[in-house]
C-alpha cells in the first residue's frame, strides 16, 4: 500500500491491517456480548482475580502477546505454535479466570 | 420504570476520543506497520516479517539496556520511597513552616525535564560546576564524562532531586488525611513513636505509598530527557537506558524497522509492569 496518499507515510501492509480488524472485531464483539449479558461477568478465578470479561480480554490479548515474544526470542519462526498456544491460552483465560 | 439512557452522551466523548485516536492509536498503528518492514527512505517499504522482533530479543545492546533500565528504576526506589517518606514524616503539620516546605517541595517537579538535565550538566562538570569542582577539591576522582561510576552516580542524584518530592507530597497528603483519634488512641495506649509509624502510619500510607511506587516506577523506567541532556547515555554506553538506545537506533542510525520493534517490546513490558502494579494496588485496596 505505497504510494502518495494521505495514508502512505503509515505505511500498511495486509498482514498489519488485518491484525488490527482482528483487535477491533475482538472489541465490537465484546461490545455485542456487554449488550446481551450487561454487567461484565465479574468472577474470581483461577488467577485469583476480581475479573470482568472486558479484563479476561486484555489478560488473553497482553498474554497472547508474550507468547509470541517468547516463541521469537527462544525458538524463532515459524509462528503456527504460539498463535494456537495463545487461542488455548485465552480459552483458558475466558473459561476459568 | 426504567433508567432513561441518554445516547447524547457519547457526543460529549468525542473530542477525547479523536484526541486519543491522533495521538496515540495512530502512531501505534503506525510503530506497528513499521516493525515489519524495512524502509530507506522516501515512503518505500520493504516486508521483513518478524526478523526485526528477533533480531531485537536476541540482542545482546537490547538486554543490556534493559538491565541498565531495570537497575536504575529499583536504585530510584530504593532511594526515593523511603527518603520521600521521611521527609513527609518530619514535615510540619502546621504554621507557616507547612507553606514554604509544600513550596520547596514542589519546586523541582516545576522545572522542565530538558532544564533540570541542562542544570545538572553544568552543576556536576568536573572544571567549572559547583558539584564536581566542589568533590575534586575533596580529593574525589570525579568525572562523570569520563567515569561510568560518577555518572551513574550523578543520574541517580538528580533524579533523586527531581522527583523525590513527588513521593514527599504524596505521603504528606496520606499523612495529614488520617484522622487525630488515632494519635489520641495511641496516646492513650502510650504507643512509642515507632509503633505509631508502624501500626497506624504505614498501614494508613499504604494506597499511596503503591501509588508513589507505580509513578516513580513507571516515570524511572522511562526516563529519557534528563539522562539525554546530561549524559548522551554515555561515557561509552554507560547511562545508556532503554529510551535512549531506542532514540540512538530510530534518530542517530535510521533504522525505523529495529527501533519500531524494540519500541513495541519496550511498550508492552511497560503495559504488564503497569497491568501488575495497578492490580496489585486494586487487591490491597479490595482488601
Amino acid at each position: 500500500m505505497q504510494g502518495t496518499s494521505l495514508i502512505a507515510w503509515m505505511a500498511w501492509t495486509w498482514q498489519t491491517a488485518a491484525f488490527f480488524a482482528f483487535i477491533i472485531a475482538c472489541l465490537i464483539a465484546m461490545t455485542v456480548w456487554e449488550l446481551r449479558r450487561p454487567g461484565g461477568g465479574p468472577r474470581r478465578g483461577i488467577l485469583g482475580l476480581d475479573t470482568t470479561r472486558g479484563d479476561r480480554l486484555f489478560i488473553s490479548l497482553l498474554g497472547a502477546a508474550y507468547i509470541f515474544l517468547a516463541w521469537l526470542g527462544f525458538v524463532g519462526t515459524p509462528l503456527w505454535a504460539p498463535l494456537g498456544l495463545s487461542f488455548a491460552y485465552a480459552f483458558v483465560i475466558f473459561r476459568w479466570a | 420504570m426504567y433508567k432513561q439512557v441518554n445516547q447524547k452522551a457519547w457526543l460529549l466523548v468525542l473530542p477525547v476520543v479523536v484526541l486519543v485516536a491522533f495521538n496515540a492509536i495512530i502512531p501505534l498503528m503506525t510503530v506497528v506497520n513499521y516493525s515489519v518492514q524495512e524502509t530507506f527512505g522516501d515512503n518505500v517499504f520493504f516486508w521483513a516479517g518478524v526478523d526485526w522482533f528477533q533480531q531485537i530479543l536476541n540482542s545482546p545492546r537490547f538486554h543490556d539496556a534493559l538491565l541498565r533500565q531495570l537497575l536504575f528504576s529499583a536504585i530510584i526506589l530504593a532511594i526515593e520511597v523511603p527518603l520521600g517518606l521521611i521527609i513527609a514524616l518530619a514535615m510540619p503539620r502546621k504554621g507557616i513552616g507547612v507553606s514554604i516546605c509544600l513550596i520547596l517541595m514542589a519546586l523541582p517537579l516545576l522545572i522542565p525535564w530538558n532544564v533540570v538535565g541542562a542544570m545538572w550538566n553544568i552543576f556536576a562538570l568536573p572544571e567549572i560546576g559547583l558539584l564536581g569542582k566542589g568533590l575534586n577539591n575533596l580529593g574525589f576522582d570525579y568525572n562523570y564524562t569520563r567515569q561510568p561510576v560518577t555518572a551513574w552516580f550523578t543520574t541517580v542524584l538528580m533524579d533523586v532531586w527531581h522527583w523525590t518530592s513527588l513521593v514527599v507530597l504524596l505521603c504528606y497528603a496520606g499523612l495529614v488525611s488520617i484522622p487525630d483519634d488515632y494519635y489520641r488512641a495511641a496516646k492513650i495506649d502510650g504507643a512509642s513513636a515507632w509503633a505509631v509509624f508502624r501500626y497506624i502510619q504505614l498501614p494508613k500510607l499504604k494506597r499511596v505509598l503503591t501509588i508513589a511506587v507505580l509513578l516513580r516506577f513507571m516515570d524511572s523506567f522511562m526516563i529519557y530527557t534528563e539522562v539525554k541532556v546530561l549524559t548522551g547515555g554515555g561515557p561509552g554506553n554507560a547511562t545508556t537506558f532503554l529510551s535512549i538506545d531506542l532514540d540512538k537506533m530510530a534518530l542517530g542510525q535510521f533504522d525505523l524497522g529495529p527501533a519500531a520493534a524494540m519500541s513495541l517490546i519496550y511498550f508492552l513490558i511497560i503495559l504488564l509492569l503497569s497491568w501488575l502494579f495497578y492490580t496489585l494496588m486494586m487487591r490491597n485496596e479490595a482488601q
